[in-house]
């Protein structure tokens, strides 16, 4: 696929004059560092950030049956969604309890909900949920939102930051928790994430967000591309979908039991399924002991048998290598592994993850 | 993109420098930590070890990938340069001064094998087409 095929953001000019180095990520040309992938995943747990997330699809449902509809449709429950502006975190499932998506949902108002979800599953997600609604709820207007841009802002500074530039959303978003979002004058500004730091993810018109990029690095803020957000990410043990679960494993095959709401009688797509079989392996967090760095595939073993790197790389914020990998159920915290690293076996213990958040190191290391 | 002219290269992105008492000075050009990206390891060779030209002696990994450095001639290795073990990336912000490691050369002819920067220049447009 050559460049020229690539989808590009509103943002892509400054990330051009910014000297970034770009890649196709899921059919989009999108900035990976700006220079050092490392110095910017620094900068997000010490100070600020801004991410070009504008590949990400913002689709909205509206409609009376709106909510219902999304309670049969997520494996999380929207009706934990009180107040307007809430937000959670559920997949998206398929019949047989795999997974489609993960996603954030907003509750914008008693009829209209947001989803935004991951850019390479967009047309796929939009397809899948257009089907359930044809054949469920005829009256929800499914809508992409392709008109919206959206910047993440993270770091313990990135609030102070944004309403420097931002003076009038104070009032209305410094009250703000995590998981909450609101909307003003065109704008959606949401206490969410994807790095373990606080901070805003703002979603608005192509011609705002660039306006917001350009008076947040008039700032001083620091541009940040997909290699620090991964890093970031897998510090914050938050899963990646493509990396630590897709369509032939369930949630809780991937340490997302949590976001799935059973207890009620609610039915939703892939309930019966997950009721049907338990599972029979876990995810854990991997802490590489010897030099190294621990990459998706690699083969683990334990113990109780084989299992294998879900996703792996080098953690600045802790100066060494981390993973989340897939592993038998037994496997349990403090467990030795090995892990088949370029060759060699290299020795690598089963630790409670997130490793780093809020920008602290919050697993022990051992020296090496 | 300095290339300097006073180097001589290896196919496979290593620089070579050649001093004044004989030995040989290594470490790896900007166009390699450019494509590997921050570089978080490296893995010198052990002082005293011989290699042969094109033998694997070292590992730079970085935050996207692993590469092998290979012995760009035949010798033993007189030198390590160790500062690199806590801060590897001081190859990604000065590969030509960040060397890796000094080898007594065993037969000073293979280095008539070595690029110069003209044919590492090319090398290295050809590869990106």
């Amino acid at each position: 696929m050559s460049t020229a095929d690539l989808k590009r953001t509103p943002l892509f000019e400054e990330h051009r004059r910014a000297n970034a180095r770009m890649v196709d990520f899921a059919g989009w040309e999108m900035p990976v560092h700006y220079g050092s992938q490392i110095e910017e995943h620094h900068h997000v747990r010490r100070d600020a950030g801004i991410f070009d997330v504008s590949h990400m699809l913002v689709i909205d449902l509206e409609g009376e049956a709106a909510k219902e509809f999304l309670r049969g449709a997520l494996a999380n429950d929207v009706a934990r969604l009180k107040l307007p502006g809430q937000a959670l975190y559920s997949c998206l499932l398929n019949e047989s309890g795999g997974v489609l998506d993960d996603l954030i949902v907003y509750g914008l108002s008693p009829e209209r909900l947001r989803l935004v979800v991951n850019a390479a599953t967009a047309q796929k997600d939009l397809a899948w949920l257009t089907a359930l609604r044809d054949r469920f709820a005829r009256a929800i207007e499914v809508r992409p939102r392709r008109d919206l841009a959206m910047i993440a802002i993270q770091g313990p500074a990135a609030r102070a930051r944004f309403w420097e530039v931002r003076k009038p959303a104070r009032a209305a978003t410094s009250a703000l928790k995590t998981f909450e979002g609101v909307a003003l004058a065109g704008q959606f500004v949401a206490r969410t994430g994807y790095t373990g730091e606080d901070g805003f993810e703002v979603m608005s018109s192509a011609d705002e967000i660039v306006a917001l990029w350009r008076d947040l690095r008039g700032a001083g803020v620091a541009a940040c591309g997909l290699g620090a957000r991964d890093t970031l990410r897998l510090e914050a043990g938050m899963n990646l979908y493509g990396q630590d679960m897709d369509e032939s494993v369930t949630p809780m095959e991937s340490g997302l039991g949590w976001s799935v709401d059973l207890s009620s009688e609610r039915e939703f797509v892939g309930r019966q399924a997950l009721l049907a079989s338990p599972p029979h392996n876990r995810l854990a967090g991997l802490l590489l002991l010897d030099k190294g760095v621990l990459r998706s595939h690699q083969l683990v073993r334990t113990g109780h048998g084989e299992g294998s790197v879900t996703s792996g790389g080098f953690s600045p914020t802790l100066g060494r290598s981390i993973a989340l990998a897939r592993v038998p159920l037994r496997v349990a915290l403090g467990d030795g592994v090995e892990v088949h690293v370029r060759d060699k076996w290299l020795a690598a213990k089963v630790v409670k993850y997130p490793f780093a958040r809020m920008g602290k190191i919050l697993i022990e290391l051992a020296p090496t | 993109m300095q290339l300097p002219a006073e180097l001589k290269y290896t196919d496979t992105h290593e620089w070579l420098r050649q001093e004044g008492d004989g030995t040989v000075t290594v470490g790896i050009t900007w166009h390699a930590q450019d494509r590997l990206g921050d570089l978080v390891y490296v893995e010198n060779p052990v002082r005293g070890k011989a290699f042969r030209k094109g033998e694997e002696c070292g590992v730079v990994e970085s935050v996207k990938a692993a590469a092998d450095i290979y012995a760009p001639i035949s010798g033993e290795v007189v030198a390590v340069n160790d500062e690199l073990t806590g801060s590897p990336e001081k190859i990604n912000q000065e590969p030509y001064q960040a060397w890796m490691f000094k080898l007594k050369p065993s037969d000073p002819s293979e280095l008539q094998t070595l690029l110069d920067a003209a044919a590492y220049q090319k090398l290295i447009e050809a590869e990106s087409h």
